[in-house]
């Protein structure tokens, strides 16, 4: 068992990703503790002043309730102005950096090889065949979605999505250049869940666990060529007709009046919902505009249509929501 | 005694800071003053990127985990290897391979300049993803700096295409099957597609859709390689370039590494 995960773990062409999962690993944590740290001392900071025992030249140095970034320093380097001499005080931690990244860089260039195979040869294809590591994600997501989805609508999407995010943003002096978890809560959540858990998450997916014919292999099972799993999924219309037992519903026709109704609906229920919500709670994205916050939580809430769909596939059994005869959702 | 070292390494050091060559290269006189200091950002020209103050804060490793800079150190160490490479590489089907095997066993530090190519260009996607984490998490994209957020996610795109196209160049089965699959996803596009939704009803065919574009033919053969090449050490390297220096003019002109609003 051991031996196998070791034999996948150090692929070299897999050391990357070992080493993608660490760093990300850690500098989420670093981020979320740092942010916790500060909204804490923020709220010492408020409540001192509330009790009027404030003082001026704590180690806070809070002012009008800016957050502080003052985490960071020893009591020592509290003393400094705060701007610096970008000589030698920035260019000292720069060159420190770039040695550190040179010196490591080498270390893996001299001790391990980059791989080799044989030489291209169009007549065999290797199974799994698989697209470059930070690519493995959207090809996970082929379980899930048809090719036009997977490979070209979702990265498009993510692009975009990514691109629009300060344009999107209804609290922009909130959490501005400073670690913060209590003032962004939901940005960082959603964003985090992007980042890590359908992206991140995916890579290690399609990198570990997939094995020939892009079947699942737990990392310590033998990757096994011969292995047929029998697995009957339907769509969604045929799973209506199998439940309510009307027929009619297992036509084609249906079929795409159907899907077209379950993903209309599902817009209009989550947009809606999240409308209403917003208004009841009078919520700073009212702001953007009902334009803008339409444009936010449908990107929002394409989002989570993936892990829904994923949902739908491996507990129900539901292979498209829509079938047309040009494309199929 | 290492009073005596001392002395003899300050002697020495002198007799170097003050000489012509020395003062010659880099205009700057010797001493540690507020004005020497300033000197040196403002008069050498690797370092006049920077600012001459910078935020306290946004010299803390942790603040910025220097993602940004070790990026950009990344980009030019796969700079200067990937030019030394193209003088032993070949793009074609015939030579390609050949000239892999060739770097690996018989140019004087080959297999070194290859290595550090390969896994440099994996180390830049994965420093580009955690700077843009840390830009996230310290809500950095927000005003003024939206945009430089956008040329961000332009630079995070054009990384991994980099990174894309030189996989298929070493012309191994690993490269070749890893660009197929991942080029076959073209053939998907709706409407520009073959196989793509209303691809068929608009006329594409294999031999005229996006992915015959990006290939230079219908199957990944020499015309991709050659074409994987050009953007790989070319086009996309260029523009890369052309946006980093936009990105770090934002990052000047914005106001500086971001920090809360507090100066008082
Ligand atoms: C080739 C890739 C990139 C390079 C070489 C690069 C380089 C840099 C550098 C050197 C800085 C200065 C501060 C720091 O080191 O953190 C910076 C800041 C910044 N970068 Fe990048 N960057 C790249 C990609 C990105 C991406 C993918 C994004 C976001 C999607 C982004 C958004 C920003 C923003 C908003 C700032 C200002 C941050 C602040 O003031 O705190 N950059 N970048």
């Amino acid at each position: 068992m051991w031996q196998n995960i070791w034999l996948i773990v150090s692929k070299p062409d897999n050391i990357p990703i070992v080493l993608m999962m660490i760093l990300v690993a850690f500098y989420t944590t670093v981020a979320l503790r740092l942010g916790i740290k500060n909204d804490r001392l923020r709220r010492q900071a408020a409540s001192n002043r509330a009790s009027s025992e404030f003082q001026q030249g704590t180690a806070l140095q809070e002012s009008n309730g800016a957050a502080t970034v003052d985490i960071f320093y020893t009591p020592e380097e509290m003393k400094l102005p705060k701007r610096v001499h970008t000589f030698p005080f920035l260019v000292k931690v720069e060159f420190l950096a770039a040695l550190v990244v040179i010196v490591f860089l080498m270390f893996w260039s001299i001790f391990l090889d980059a791989p080799l195979e044989e030489p291209a040869n169009p007549n065999f294809t290797p199974n799994p065949s698989k697209a470059p590591w930070y690519f493995l994600g959207l090809q996970e997501l082929l379980v899930y979605f048809d090719p036009w989805i997977a490979g070209v609508v979702l990265p498009t999407l993510i692009i975009i999505g990514l691109m629009a995010i300060p344009y999107l943003d209804s609290q922009p002096h909130k959490g501005n250049g400073y670690y913060t978890f209590a003032e962004r809560r939901f940005a960082i959540l959603a964003f985090l869940f992007g980042f890590i858990g359908l992206w991140v998450v995916m890579v290690v997916i399609g990198t570990f666990m997939r094995g020939p014919g892009w079947m699942w292999f737990w990392p310590w099972e033998r990757w096994d060529p011969h292995r047929v799993v029998s697995e009957t999924n339907v769509d969604l219309n045929q799973f209506l007709a199998n439940i309510t037992g009307i027929k009619a519903l297992a036509t084609p026709t249906a079929s795409m009046i159907i899907g077209f109704l379950a993903i209309t609906l599902y817009y209009a229920l989550t947009l809606g919902g999240t409308y209403r919500y917003a208004v009841k709670k009078q919520l700073p994205d009212l702001q953007l505009g009902l334009v803008r916050f339409m444009i936010k939580y449908w990107f929002f809430w394409t989002m989570m249509a993936i892990p829904i769909k994923i949902i739908l596939r491996l507990v129900f059994h539901i292979k498209y929501i829509w079938v047309t005869p040009w494309f199929n959702v | 005694m290492s009073n005596r070292i001392d002395e003899v390494i300050k002697k020495v050091q002198k007799e170097i800071t003050e000489s012509d060559i020395y003062r010659s290269i880099y205009r700057i006189p010797p001493g540690d003053t507020p004005r020497t200091r300033l000197l040196w950002i403002l008069d050498t020209v690797y370092l006049h990127l920077h600012p001459s103050h910078v935020s306290r804060h946004g010299c803390k490793y942790f603040f910025t985990w220097g993602m940004g800079g070790i990026s950009f150190l990344v980009f030019l160490i796969l700079t200067f290897t990937g030019v030394l490479l193209m003088f032993y590489y070949h793009p074609d089907t015939a030579n390609a391979y050949q000239d892999m095997k060739y770097l690996m066993h018989d140019v004087p530090f080959g297999p070194l300049l290859r290595n550090m190519h390969r896994w440099a260009a994996h180390l830049m996607v994965i420093t580009v993803w955690l700077h843009m984490l840390r830009v996230f998490m310290t809500g950095s994209y927000k005003p003024p700096r939206q945009f430089n957020w956008v040329v961000g996610v332009c630079l995070l795109t054009l990384t991994m295409l980099l990174s894309f196209t030189g996989y298929l160049l070493p012309w191994d089965q690993l490269g070749m099957w890893a660009v197929t699959v991942g080029t076959n996803m073209a053939r998907a596009t709706p409407i520009l597609g073959h196989e793509g939704p209303f691809g068929e009803q608009l006329g594409m065919t294999a031999y005229n859709d996006v992915r015959f574009a990006l290939l230079g033919g219908s199957i990944v053969a020499g015309n991709a390689l050659l074409r994987a090449y050009i953007w790989h050490c070319i086009a996309l390297p260029l523009l890369v370039g052309i946006l980093l220096m936009v990105h770090f003019w934002r990052v000047r002109k914005d106001g500086g590494i971001s920090g809360p609003k507090l100066e008082g």
